[in-house]
This record gives structure tokens, sequence and C-alpha cells, in this order.
């Protein structure tokens, strides 16, 4: 089941999410001055361009916002690859934009637990109690980001992103089953973390730049931002609706 | 420096649904109300954007703020109580409308029995059918009396519902609009719990079923069936909340005011009076005294017991004795439930966080407990909320958390799970109850509330007859495989449960066994009134803000009888 993963460079990964971020709308202010240039006709029946709702805004500046290094950053990726894989259905984490979504999450309000109460004293505690760490999410990400590296090289002397698929799992079992030794963490909270915003990045409206082009949404069959359903509620048809971005009702 | 401020009549501490009622029928009394609120102004304006479920119902967008503030938990006295640093288990609200806002708007009225519960199992079942160290105790006012204010409640609220619950208490009036759509999803429960001898019916709503105009003339809109209800405002104003009725209700008279960004860290006190409260406001930093004829405590349940520790109000409850009252009796709920995967797909992302249907007939003793090792039980209901996509990831048991067959199963099963989930009700117990915490403070530098607490064997069993249940009536509705819920253990702070606590400041008939009298009027002093689920003396099988909606309307009525004529009003 590895082998598909097996010859994937960083220039393919590049590509990758180079072909979907050309198909990526932002919203806020950029979206909003571009799409007032933008005729409807340019934008109706075009497909390009779904996750605006629609329109088409041009180029998109993806970037990093807070991994600095090449290979945390490539980590990253592989990891969330393997817990969010590509298949038939359609695009793996790596395909959503899952990378880019943790990094620009961890530079912001979600990395630094701005809402989360942080003062000590700090105790273990029992499982019941929860989240005790004086970490952040960001020193958790990047100390786990670490963690694994150092792991795939003890056990096979070479880096994460290096490893057969197998080998990578065998590595983020470990770290589930609390295996691995963390300092001001356990192992198995940080594979929980990574295994939320995994699946926060697949399914996330794609304006926090995961879920692109809605390619999460289109698996599971979620329409993401509908006004109302007051007309299809009493239906017994299933019905697959087309999906929306909340970035729609900024246009 | 304290500042004083100019007096007034009344003064609140939290604006959602209980200082919005509190504030508006003083307010409409003509009495001078300020309501202080620590969080922001917000309204349907706000909720434009409001169909995004990462930064609502995962961020938490609308709750409150733990940096500032948070509890701290325990499962028993051994243990040592640790921060609750992020939210889990419940979802405490913060600014203008509360948990009123992002609330799902399940409203009901809790059952005659709720309110004489000991009496009544006494009668029934003999005075040991609970050991002694469950606390029960009848409320100090029957569903009766308390039936006029939650009509008027239900009005304000314009809910939307069916008279056809054979178990409910009297209805002096019918609800106010008519019950929701009846969708596939909630037929295939309607027809298998009519199969298995129930008797299901529409769950009372506040997701409106058509636009009403209340008694206050405050106008509710129709709900659209979005799909976006709790953790989330409404962009429509089609869910009542507080910022669309009684808020406006009270400002209109021009008697009222919120005062935002103001913390409430102590209520005063000279001899047996309370003179005002003390505030932080969190913008600037200073510090100001309120001063008020009349105080009332309308935050939640945690705050409103909080407020009363760290100022030195009521005596404290002592486990090891039993003696004291504040901090008795905090319950919570347990959530017996199954889960059925069909092979069918359905609209399960449409919905309204009240579209449901119930059946009564497993709650409290509409059933024979006499062979049971228990009491009560729960409202058992199929709901279709609007299911969204990272949140619900349903897989059948034997799936792994993760990789290729955790991404197939849960993409494949989204659209063709339902399930079939009880309130179970939550008996008082003497190992259960709130205090102050020893060591850890809120940036404001008081203490923070301590939560010890655990599930009880009266928990466990109650869960357990429950969920056989569940299943049943899952199975009978066709999944292809139904999984029931675990058995409960210990109490977990981590995952999501529900927002129903209950208890620590309860009403009763006696000052030996109560905080605050059935006016919800604090038994030592007698102009402070303190209001929430904190009243509940144990947790019914049902959400609690109906009941809660009813106690604040009662309280208010005490408040203005008491501001002609000082003195206990019972």
């Amino acid at each position: 089941m590895s082998k598909d993963k097996k010859g994937l460079s960083r220039r393919d990964f590049l590509k990758t999410t180079g072909i979907a971020t050309g198909a990526l709308i932002g919203g806020g202010v950029l979206g909003s001055l571009i799409t007032q240039n933008a005729t409807k006709d340019d934008v109706a029946g075009t497909g390009k361009n779904e996750a605006g709702g629609g329109e088409y805004v041009g180029e998109v500046f993806r970037g990093r916002m807070f991994f600095t290094n090449e290979n945390e950053f490539k980590v990253l990726s592989e990891a969330v690859e393997r817990i969010f894989p590509e298949d038939e259905l359609g695009p793996g984490a790596i395909g959503l934009g899952v990378p880019y979504f943790i990094d620009n999450q961890l530079a912001g309000n979600y990395g630094s637990n701005a809402k989360e109460y942080m003062q000590g004293p700090f105790f273990a505690g029992e499982s019941t109690q929860g989240y005790q760490s004086r970490l952040t999410r960001a020193e958790i990400f990047r100390s786990g980001i670490a963690k694994m590296d150092e792991e795939a090289k003890k056990r096979y002397d070479t880096g994460f992103a290096a490893l057969e698929g197998d080998q990578k799992d065998e590595i983020i079992t470990a770290f589930q089953k609390n295996e691995i030794n963390m300092k001001g963490v356990a192992s198995e909270f940080y594979f929980k973390l990574l295994r939320q915003a995994t699946l926060e990045g697949a399914y996330a409206d794609p304006i926090y730049n995961g879920n692109i082009n809605m390619e999460g949404w289109k698996m599971k069959g979620f329409p993401g931002h509908q006004m109302a359903y007051i007309k299809e509620i009493e239906t017994d048809k299933y019905m697959n609706i087309k999906p929306k971005s909340i970035s729609s009702m900024e246009h | 420096m304290v500042k004083t401020l100019d007096k007034v009549d009344v003064v609140t501490v939290g604006v959602g649904w209980l200082g919005g009622i509190i504030g508006a029928e003083c307010a409409k009394a003509g009495m001078k109300v300020v309501g202080i609120e620590r969080g922001k102004e917000r309204s349907t304006a706000d909720y434009l954007r409001v169909h995004d479920e990462y930064r609502y119902a995962i961020r938490y967008e609308l709750m409150q703020d733990l940096s500032k503030e948070t509890i701290t938990f325990r499962n028993s006295r051994k243990m040592r109580a640790l921060p609750m640093r992020q939210m889990g288990s419940f979802l405490l609200g913060e600014g203008l409308g509360g948990s009123g806002t992002h609330w799902n708007g399940h409203t009901w009225r809790f059952l005659p029995y709720d309110f004489n519960i000991k009496t009544l199992t006494d009668e029934k079942y003999g005075k040991d059918k609970l050991s002694a160290d469950y606390l029960l105790q009848d409320w100090g006012i029957t569903y009766d009396e308390l039936e006029p204010y939650f009509d008027k409640f239900e009005k304000t609220a314009g809910i939307s519902g069916e008279d056809k619950n054979p178990f409910a208490g009297k209805r002096a009036n019918g609800f106010p609009t008519p019950p929701m759509v009846k969708t596939p999803i909630l037929k295939k429960f309607e027809k298998a719990t009519s199969d298995l001898g129930y008797t299901p019916f529409m769950l009372p709503s506040a997701n409106l079923s058509e636009s009403y105009k209340n008694p206050d003339g405050q106008t509710i809109a129709a709900c659209q069936y979005c799909g976006f209800c709790e953790r989330f405002g409404c962009e429509y104003g089609a869910k009542t909340s507080p910022e669309i009725t009684v808020i406006p209700t009270a400002l209109k008279t021009g008697n009222y005011e919120v005062r935002f960004h103001a913390n409430v860290v102590e209520v005063m006190k000279e001899g047996n009076k309370t003179t005002g409260v003390r505030y932080i406001d969190t913008q600037s930093g200073e510090e100001f005294f309120q001063p008020a004829d009349v105080v009332v405590l309308t935050s939640y349940v945690m705050n409103n017991a909080k407020l009363l520790m760290v100022s030195g109000i009521g005596e404290m409850y002592d486990p090891e004795t039993g003696k004291g009252t504040l901090g008795k009796n905090y319950a919570y709920q347990v959530l017996p439930g199954a889960t059925g995967f069909f092979d069918e797909q359905m609209n399960v992302f449409m919905g309204a966080g009240s579209l449901g249907m119930t059946i009564d007939d497993l709650n409290g003793d509409n059933y024979d407990h006499s062979e049971l090792d228990f009491i009560h039980g729960a409202s058992m209901s199929i709901t279709q909320t609007g299911v969204r996509p990272i949140q619900s990831n349903p897989v059948p048991a034997d799936t792994p958390a993760w990789g290729p067959e955790f991404k197939k199963a849960s993409i494949h099963n989204y659209s063709r799970t339902l399930s079939v989930g009880g309130q179970g009700a939550s008996m008082p117990h003497k190992e259960n109850f709130l205090s102050l915490d020893p060591d850890y403070k809120d940036v404001y530098g008081v203490p923070l509330l301590q939560l010890t607490y655990n599930f009880t064997e009266q928990d466990r069993k109650l869960h357990k007859y429950l969920t056989e249940k569940a299943a049943t009536i899952m199975k009978e509705m066709g999944a292809k495989t139904v999984m029931a819920g675990n058995p409960i253990s210990d109490y977990d702070i981590v995952p999501y449960q529900t927002t129903h606590n209950t208890g620590g400041t309860i009403m009763g008939a006696s000052p030996e066994n109560s905080v605050v009298n059935n006016f919800l009027q604090h038994w030592e002093v007698e102009n402070l009134f303190v209001v929430g689920a904190g009243n509940f003396p144990h947790n019914g099988g049902y959400n609690p803000t109906g009941t809660v909606g009813a106690l604040a309307y009662r309280a208010a009525e005490g408040i203005i009888k008491y501001s002609k004529a000082e003195g206990s009003l019972v």
C-alpha cells in the first residue's frame, strides 16, 4: 500500500500543491478587489474556481507562516498524508493543502493557545483531566515533528520523510500508543492533535487554506455553506448539492 | 482605587437568557436595571458568515475565553484538582446572549415528578431505593406552581411544538407555534418507536416553524433548516435568543443598560444585605462599585456559585459532615444512545438544532422502577441538527482511527449514519460538589471554582439500561449495523458531552438544605437572587433551558414584589 508514495519527491509534492493552488481562491480584500474587475461572464460556468463560490480572482499566494525549516514541513506533510491518504475517492491531506492549513494555524491563536488557560503550576494529572502541558500547540507540533524524525533515524537510519509507507505508519502508531518519550507532553497527545488537525484541514472551509477546491467536501458530500434547505428538507431523495465556501458571501 | 457609581434598582451579573428576562421584566415594571456582561456586544448582524464549522464549532468563537478564567477539576477528593485548560465536556458561553446565543433550542418543561422526586420516590419505592449517599430532595415548588412561568417563557420564545406527549405536565395553553417539519429521518424514528409501543412526538423547539411576534412585540423569524445551530448564532434571527427577544424588550423601556467588558469579581455585603457588586473593566483595568437595591446573579452555573463563594455568602458544603449548602448537589447528565449504519444515503447535513422527535416513555418515573436498581431515566430522541464534516466521522467499531480504511469508512458512513440519544437524568451524590480551588486563580486574582465530580452507580445503571433500549430502537429503524454506546466509567472532562451542568446553588423549601427559596431569593441575604440551572437540586432527563427560563420569570416576579415590600418572599 505504500508503493505509490515511495517516489514522492519534494518537487512532486510542490507540483501537486501547485496545481491545486492554481484553483484556489481567497476571500478578503484581495479577492474582493480583483472580483470587482472580473465580469460575471468570466466567472460563470468556467468551473475553474469553485472555492470562492465560482468567482476567479487570479493568482493566489500560498505560503508558510510558521515552519521555517524545509524538513520539518516535509515530515509534517508526509505524516498527515499517512493519516488521510490519497485514494480513488480523491486527494489526501497533501492534495487538500492540510500541511499549509496546519502551518497557518500554528502561526496564529491556535498555535499560541490564546484562548486556553496556560497558568501554572503544571502537573501531569489523570487522563480525565485533559491537556496539562505547559507547551503551546506550536511547541508541541515542533517537538513532535522533531521526535518523529529522530525516531525514524533511530529505527531506519534515515529521516521520516524518506521512509516507506508502512515504516511511517509504524512510527505514527508508536506515538499513538504513547510509546515515545516526549518532553513536556505525552506522545499520544501529540498524535491526537496531529490527527484532529488533519481532519480540520481536510474539511474546514477553504478560506483556511486547506480543503483545496472543496475537494474534501466533495468526497464527503457536504455542501458547505448553503443559505437554506427549507425547500429540500422534506424530500426523500438524497441531494447531491454543489458545495459553496463561506467566502462566497464576500463577493 | 474603586470608583463608586450611581445606585440603580437592580443589577444583574451576566446578560444571557436570565439577565435578559430579569432585565426586561424589572425594566418594564419601571425599575432601573443595569446588566453587567464580561463579554462583548453582538447581534444577528454578526452572524452573516456563521456557516463556518472550524471557527465556531471547533475553535469555539462564541465561547468563554479560558485564558482569563476557567475551572479546576478532579474526579474525587483524593485527586489533585487541575485546571480545565481547554474547553471540552461542556461549553461555557460569553458575550451578549450568553449560551442562549449558541444553544440548539430544545425547550422542555421538567416533569411534574422532577419537582417532587424525593417524596414520590419514597412513597412508591420506599426510603432505601437509593443509598443515603444520594442527596435527593424536592425542589420546594411544584410543577403546577411553575406552570404559568413555563407558559410565559414559551410565549416569549415562541416555542414550536405539539401537545402530544402523554407524560408531560398539564399545559394551560398550547404551543405558541406549530411543530417543525417532519423529515424522512424523523419519520424513521416515529415509525420504529410507534411499532415498539412508545409514543413519539415532535421535540419542542426554539428554532421556529413560522415567523412569530411575541407578547413583548419582538419578532422571531422562521427557521430555514440551514444546519448551523448549536455552537453558532443564527443569521436569520430564527433561533430564539436573548439578543432578539428579552434584551431589546428591556432596552425599549429606557430603564435598561448593558455594560460590556465588565467582569464582576465580588458581591458586596453589609450586615445581611448586599449593597451591589464590584467589577473590573476588562479593557481599562479600572475597578468599579455598582451599588444596587437588588443584586441578581444571572451568569452560568459555575460563575454564580463562584461569586457567592468568593464573596463569603452562605455556608460552604462540606462532604465530610454533610453540613452547608453552597456547592452541594452539583449534577451533570449521562448520554445513553446507539448509532446505526444504514445502506441508503440521507440528507444529514440539512437540519436545525431542535429538529427532532422524542419519546418520554423511558423518562422520569414514566415506567415502573420496582424491578430496576436505579430511578429516573432519559428522554430519547432523534435529532437532525445538521451534521458537519470535521466533527462527524462515523465509523464502525473495528475501523482504525486513521489511514486508508478510516478515510473510506468515514466518508462512506457520513451520510449513512443516524443516532438515537438519551439525555440521562443525574442524581446528586454527596461526593459531587463545587468549591473554591486553593491554588489556581483567574486573571483578576480571584480563585477558580473547583469541580469534584464522577459518575455514580446510579448513572452507570441508568446508562446501561437505556443504551440497550436505544439499540433496540435503532435496530427497528432498519440500521444495517447497530453500535450501542460504551458503558460509562469515570467522568472525563475532555470529550464534549453536554452543557447541562446543574446544582451548587440549589433551591428548596428550607435554608437547612438549599441556598435559595422558591423565588430564587437567597435565604440569608434577602436582596440577593441567584438564578440558573444551579438552582436544580438534581438534573432531569431534558435540556435545562425551558425550566431555567421559567425560574427566571418566577424570580423576576419575586424581585418586583420585593421592591415594594422588603423581607423574605416565602
